[in-house]
C-alpha cells in the first residue's frame, strides 16, 4: 500500500530529530498563524493564485529567505563538527549523518536558495525594465514558482521523513547507485531536483520570451538595460542546460528504480559518463548564477557613480561571450579523471579565456566609477566587497585552471575556498545589491541604512574568517568532507578560526532580519519616492510601491538610460491619455500541478506506484482543463486606472 | 487570447523544442559512449531488423505528411479536413507506437531487456525516450481535437495546431537521427 514507506522512516537519531521537530514546528507555526488569524482566504486569494510577477518575485525571494535558514543551519554544524571533531573526540555528527549535511547544505543553497532568489530579482525587475506589464506567459510562471518550492518541500520532507543522500551534491556515481546508496536519501535528491527543474525550465523559456517579445516600443536589444541582457544570457544557459540535468537524474534513477546500467560498476555502465553529463549542466548552472548578479552591478555602478555605464557595447559582447564559452569549459572540474595531457590542455586554456571577458566587466565598473561622483549607500558597498573579494575567487580560479595545479588542489579545502569565494563574494553580494537597490520600488520604503551597513560589513569580515583559512588549509594538504581529522595534522587552529567565522556571518545574518524588521516598523517614515537613486532605467519612471499593471501608459524608449533620457527631457509621467488594460486572471491551477507533482515526487521515492500513477493522472487532467479554460483574461478600464493613478501622484 | 499571446505561444514552444533538442542530445550522446558495452550480451547488429524499422520510419514520415496538410487546411479554414487529417495522424502515430512496444516486447521475451547491458540500457531509454514523446504528442492530439469539436478553428486553437505541428515535425527529426545512428549504424 505504502511502498517502502513504513514507521521506521520516522526513526531518526538525536540531532535529525531536533530538525524534524524544527520543521514540523515551524509548518504547525504557520498553520495555526493562518487559523488564528483568518488569513486562508487572503493568502490564497492574493499570494497562492497571483500571476502577477512582482508578487511571484516576492515569493521566489520568501522561499529563498526560508531555505537559507535550513542552509546556513547546515553549514554551522558543519563548521561546528569540524572545529571540534579533532583526534579521540568524534563530534556531535556520525559520518553518514555529516555526509547528508554536506549534501543538503550544498543542494539547498544553490538550487533553493540562490536560484529562487535570482529568479525572484527577474521577476520584479526584467518585465519593469523592459517596459512591458506582465511576462510572457504569466500562468507558467505561477506554475514555475510553485513547482520550485514543491521541491523544495520535498528535500524538508526527507529531513521528517527517511533520510536524505550522503553522496554531495551533485550525487556522483557508482556511491550514488542503488548498490551503495539503498536508503530514499538519492531518490528524494533526485525528484527534488527534477520538479524544481521542470520549473526552473519553464521559467527560462518564458523570461526569454518575455525578453525577445515584449520590450516597449523603441527600446531595440543594444538599448536594453545590462541586466536585461545579462538576464537574456543566463536564461539561454538555463535552456541549454538545464535539460543536461534532467536527462543525467533521469538516468540516474533507471539506474535505480529499473535497474540499468549507465553509471554502474558491472555491465557496462561508466560512472565518469555522469561525472561529464552533470559538469556538462553544473558548469553553466554558475554562470546562470553569477551573469544576473553581474547585471545587477553594472545597473548600480551607473547610478551610485553618477554617470553612465563604460563600456556599454562590451559589457554586451563580452556577457554573449560567457554565454557561449561557459559550456566549454566543464572537463576542468575533474581533470583527474586522467583525459590526457591534450584533452586537459584544452580545458585549462578555455577556463584561463573564460576569465577574460569577466575581466572585461570588471574594468568597465571600475571606468565607471573613474571620475564619478560616488556615492556609498549599501548597495554600493555590496559592490566594493563583490570587487575585492570576487578578485581573490577569480585568481584562485585562473590557479586551479591549470591542470598540473588542479591535480594537487583537486577535491581539497582549496576548491571549497574558491567556490563559495565566488558564489558568496560573487552572486550572493550582487543579489543583495540588488534586493537594497529594488526593495524600495517593490515595496514603497527603503530598508534602514545603518543595519544594512553593519551587516554588510559582518558579512565581509564573517566572509573573510570563515574562508580564507579553508585556502590555506587546502594548500596544507586538507581534502573536503572530512568529519573528523586527526590531531598530527595541525589544521585544527584554523578550523576552529573558520568555525568563528561561520558565527561572524550568523551575527551578519541576524543583523539583515534585525534590518527588515526594523525598516517594517518604520515603514511610514522612510517612505520611497518614484526615483529613490536618481536612477537611469525604466523602473524608476513607475511609482514605488508599483501598481499591478506596472506601466499606465507603455512608454517610448529614445535610447539607452531610458529614465535618464526622459528625466533630461522633462518628458516625466505628463501624458494622462489612459486606455483600457488587459490583464491575466488569477489561478490556482499552477498551485494544484505543483502540488500534484510533489505527491508524485514523494510517491516516486517511496514506490507508491499507486500514487504515482495518479498524480500523473491529475496533472494531465488539470493541464487538459486548462487549455480549455477561455475565461483568463480581464480588462481593467481607463477610468480605473486613471483613478488608481491620480490617487498614486497625491502620495508621492 | 489577444494576437499578441498567439504570436508569443509558438516562438516560446519553439525555445522549448530546442531545449528539448539538448535532452535528446543528452541521451545521443550517452548512446555514442555505451553503444559498444555490451557485455556479453547481443550487439544492435544481432537485434535489429531493417524491414521492421524502416516500416517505422516510413509511417512517421507520412505521419508528418498528413500533419503538415491538417495545417495547411486549418489556413483554408476547412474544419472537417483538419479534423480527418489529424484523426489519420493520430492512427499512423498510434501505429508507429504499436511497431515499437511490440519490438521491445520481443527483446525483452529474447531476454535481451534493459537490465542486460549498457548498450541495452541506452538504446531503450533514448528509443523509448522519443517513443514517449510519440505517446504524449498522440495524447495532445485527442485533446486538440476536442478543442476543435468544440470551438472549432478559432485563432487559440490554430496556435495550439501550430505548436502540435512543430511538436510532431520535430520528432520526426529525432526519428530520423534515431534510425540513422542507432539502427542503420548498427547494421551497415
Amino acid at each position: 500500500m505504502f511502498g517502502k514507506l513504513t514507521l521506521e522512516a520516522l526513526k531518526h537519531g538525536l540531532v535529525e530529530t531536533i530538525g524534524q521537530l524544527v520543521v514540523l514546528g515551524s509548518a504547525s507555526a504557520v498553520i495555526i498563524a493562518l487559523f488564528y488569524f483568518k488569513r486562508w482566504r487572503w493568502l490564497w486569494d492574493e499570494w497562492i493564485t497571483t500571476v502577477d510577477a512582482k508578487r511571484i518575485g516576492i515569493m521566489y525571494i520568501l522561499l529563498s529567505l526560508a531555505m537559507v535558514a535550513r542552509g546556513f543551519i547546515d553549514a554551522l554544524m558543519l563548521r561546528g563538527q569540524q572545529a571540534v571533531a579533532v583526534g579521540d573526540n568524534v563530534g556531535f555528527l556520525n559520518g553518514e549523518h555529516f555526509s547528508q549535511i554536506f549534501t543538503a547544505h550544498g543542494v539547498i543553497m544553490i538550487f533553493f536558495v540562490a536560484m529562487p532568489l535570482m529568479f525572484g530579482l527577474l521577476n520584479l525587475v526584467v518585465p519593469l525594465q523592459i517596459g512591458a506589464r506582465d511576462v510572457a506567459f504569466p500562468f507558467l510562471n505561477s506554475m514555475s514558482f510553485w513547482l520550485t518550492a514543491a521541491g523544495a518541500m520535498l528535500i524538508n520532507c526527507s529531513l521528517v521523513v527517511g533520510q536524505f543522500a550522503a553522496t554531495g551534491w551533485l550525487g556522483y556515481p557508482p556511491l550514488s547507485e542503488l548498490q551503495y546508496s539503498p536508503g530514499v536519501g538519492v531518490d528524494y535528491y533526485i525528484w527534488a531536483l527534477q520538479i524544481a527543474g521542470v520549473g526552473t525550465l519553464l521559467s527560462g523559456i518564458n523570461f526569454l520570451v518575455t525578453i525577445i517579445k515584449m520590450r516597449a516600443p523603441g527600446m531595440k536589444l543594444m538599448r536594453m538595460p545590462i541586466f536585461v541582457w545579462t538576464s537574456l544570457g543566463s536564461m539561454a544557459l538555463v535552456i541549454f542546460a538545464f535539460p543536461i540535468l534532467t536527462a543525467t537524474l533521469a538516468l540516474l534513477s533507471l539506474d535505480r528504480t529499473m535497474g540499468m546500467h549507465f553509471f554502474t560498476t558491472d555491465l557496462g555502465g561508466n560512472a565518469m559518463m555522469y561525472v561529464n553529463l552533470i559538469w556538462a549542466w553544473g558548469h553553466p548552472e554558475v554562470y546562470i548564477l553569477i551573469l544576473p548578479a553581474f547585471g545587477i552591478f553594472s545597473e548600480i555602478v551607473p547610478v551610485f557613480a553618477q554617470k553612465k555605464l563604460f563600456g556599454y557595447v562590451s559589457m554586451v559582447i563580452a556577457t554573449l561571450l560567457i554565454v557561449v564559452m561557459s559550456f566549454l569549459v566543464w572537463l576542468h572540474h575533474f581533470f583527474t579523471m586522467g583525459a590526457g595531457a591534450d584533452v586537459n590542455a584544452f580545458f585549462g586554456i578555455a577556463t584561463m579565456a573564460i576569465a577574460i571577458p569577466t575581466g572585461v566587466k570588471v574594468f568597465n565598473w571600475l571606468f565607471t566609477m573613474f571620475r564619478g561622483r560616488i556615492v556609498f549607500p549599501t548597495p554600493m558597498l555590496w559592490f566594493l566587497g563583490f570587487i575585492t573579494t570576487f578578485m581573490l575567487g577569480g585568481m584562485s580560479g585562473v590557479l586551479m585552471s591549470v591542470p598540473g595545479v588542479d591535480f594537487q588542489f583537486h577535491n581539497s579545502l582549496f576548491l571549497v575556498a574558491h567556490f563559495h569565494n565566488m558564489i558568496i563574494g560573487g552572486v550572493l553580494f550582487g543579489f543583495f545589491a540588488g534586493l537594497t537597490y529594488w526593495f524600495p520600488k517593490i515595496f514603497g520604503f527603503t530598508l534602514n541604512e545603518r543595519l544594512g551597513k553593519w551587516a554588510f560589513w559582518l558579512w565581509l569580515v564573517g566572509f573573510c574568517t570563515a574562508f580564507i583559512p579553508l585556502y590555506i588549509l587546502g594548500i596544507m594538504g586538507m581534502t573536503r568532507r572530512l568529519s573528523s581529522i586527526g590531531t598530527s595534522t595541525e589544521w585544527h587552529s584554523l578550523l576552529v578560526v573558520a568555525a568563528i567565522g561561520a558565527c561572524i556571518i550568523a551575527l551578519a545574518l541576524a543583523f539583515q532580519a534585525l534590518q527588515l524588521i526594523v525598516s517594517i516598523i518604520q515603514r511610514h517614515h522612510n517612505v520611497a519616492p518614484r526615483d529613490s537613486w536618481n536612477g537611469r532605467t525604466l523602473e524608476w519612471s513607475t511609482p514605488s510601491p508599483v501598481p499591478f499593471y506596472n506601466f499606465a501608459i507603455i512608454p517610448r524608449i529614445a535610447g539607452r538610460d531610458a529614465f535618464w533620457i526622459m528625466k533630461q527631457a522633462g518628458l516625466n509621467h505628463a501624458s494622462t491619455q489612459y486606455e483600457d488594460i488587459v490583464m491575466p486572471k488569477n489561478t490556482g491551477m499552477g498551485f494544484i500541478i505543483a502540488a500534484c507533482s510533489f505527491a508524485f515526487g514523494f510517491a516516486m521515492v517511496w514506490h507508491i506506484w499507486w500514487l504515482v500513477v495518479l498524480a500523473l493522472l491529475a496533472i494531465f487532467i488539470c493541464v487538459v482543463a486548462r487549455s480549455f479554460g477561455e475565461d483568463i483574461e480581464y480588462t481593467v478600464p481607463a477610468a480605473e486606472i486613471a483613478r488608481i493613478e491620480h490617487g498614486l501622484r497625491k502620495l508621492v | 487570447m489577444n494576437e499578441h499571446t498567439n504570436d508569443r505561444v509558438p516562438f516560446g514552444f519553439w525555445v522549448y523544442l530546442m531545449s528539448d533538442c539538448v535532452l535528446f542530445a543528452a541521451l545521443f550522446a550517452t548512446y555514442a559512449v555505451l553503444r559498444g558495452e555490451t557485455f556479453g550480451g547481443p550487439s544492435g547488429a544481432e537485434l535489429f531488423s531493417l524491414p521492421f524499422v524502416l516500416a517505422e520510419t516510413i509511417i512517421l514520415l507520412v505521419s508528418s505528411a498528413t500533419i503538415g496538410l491538417a495545417m495547411l487546411a486549418a489556413h483554408h479554414k476547412k474544419k472537417k479536413e483538419v479534423i480527418i487529417l489529424l484523426l489519420a495522424t493520430f492512427a499512423l502515430g498510434c501505429a508507429f507506437l504499436a511497431m515499437e512496444v511490440s519490438e521491445f516486447a520481443q527483446f525483452v521475451r529474447e531476454g535481451h531487456g534493459w537490465q542486460q547491458s549498457a548498450f541495452l540500457s541506452s538504446f531503450f531509454t533514448l528509443v523509448g525516450t522519443h517513443g514517449l514523446h510519440i505517446f504524449l504528442g498522440s495524447l495532445w492530439m485527442l485533446v486538440l481535437l476536442f478543442h476543435l469539436l468544440y470551438k472549432g478553428l478559432t485563432p487559440g486553437t490554430r496556435s495550439k495546431l501550430m505548436c502540435l505541428t512543430l511538436f510532431w515535425h520535430f520528432l520526426d527529426i529525432v526519428w530520423i537521427f534515431i534510425f540513422t545512428f542507432v539502427y542503420l549504424f548498427a547494421l551497415l
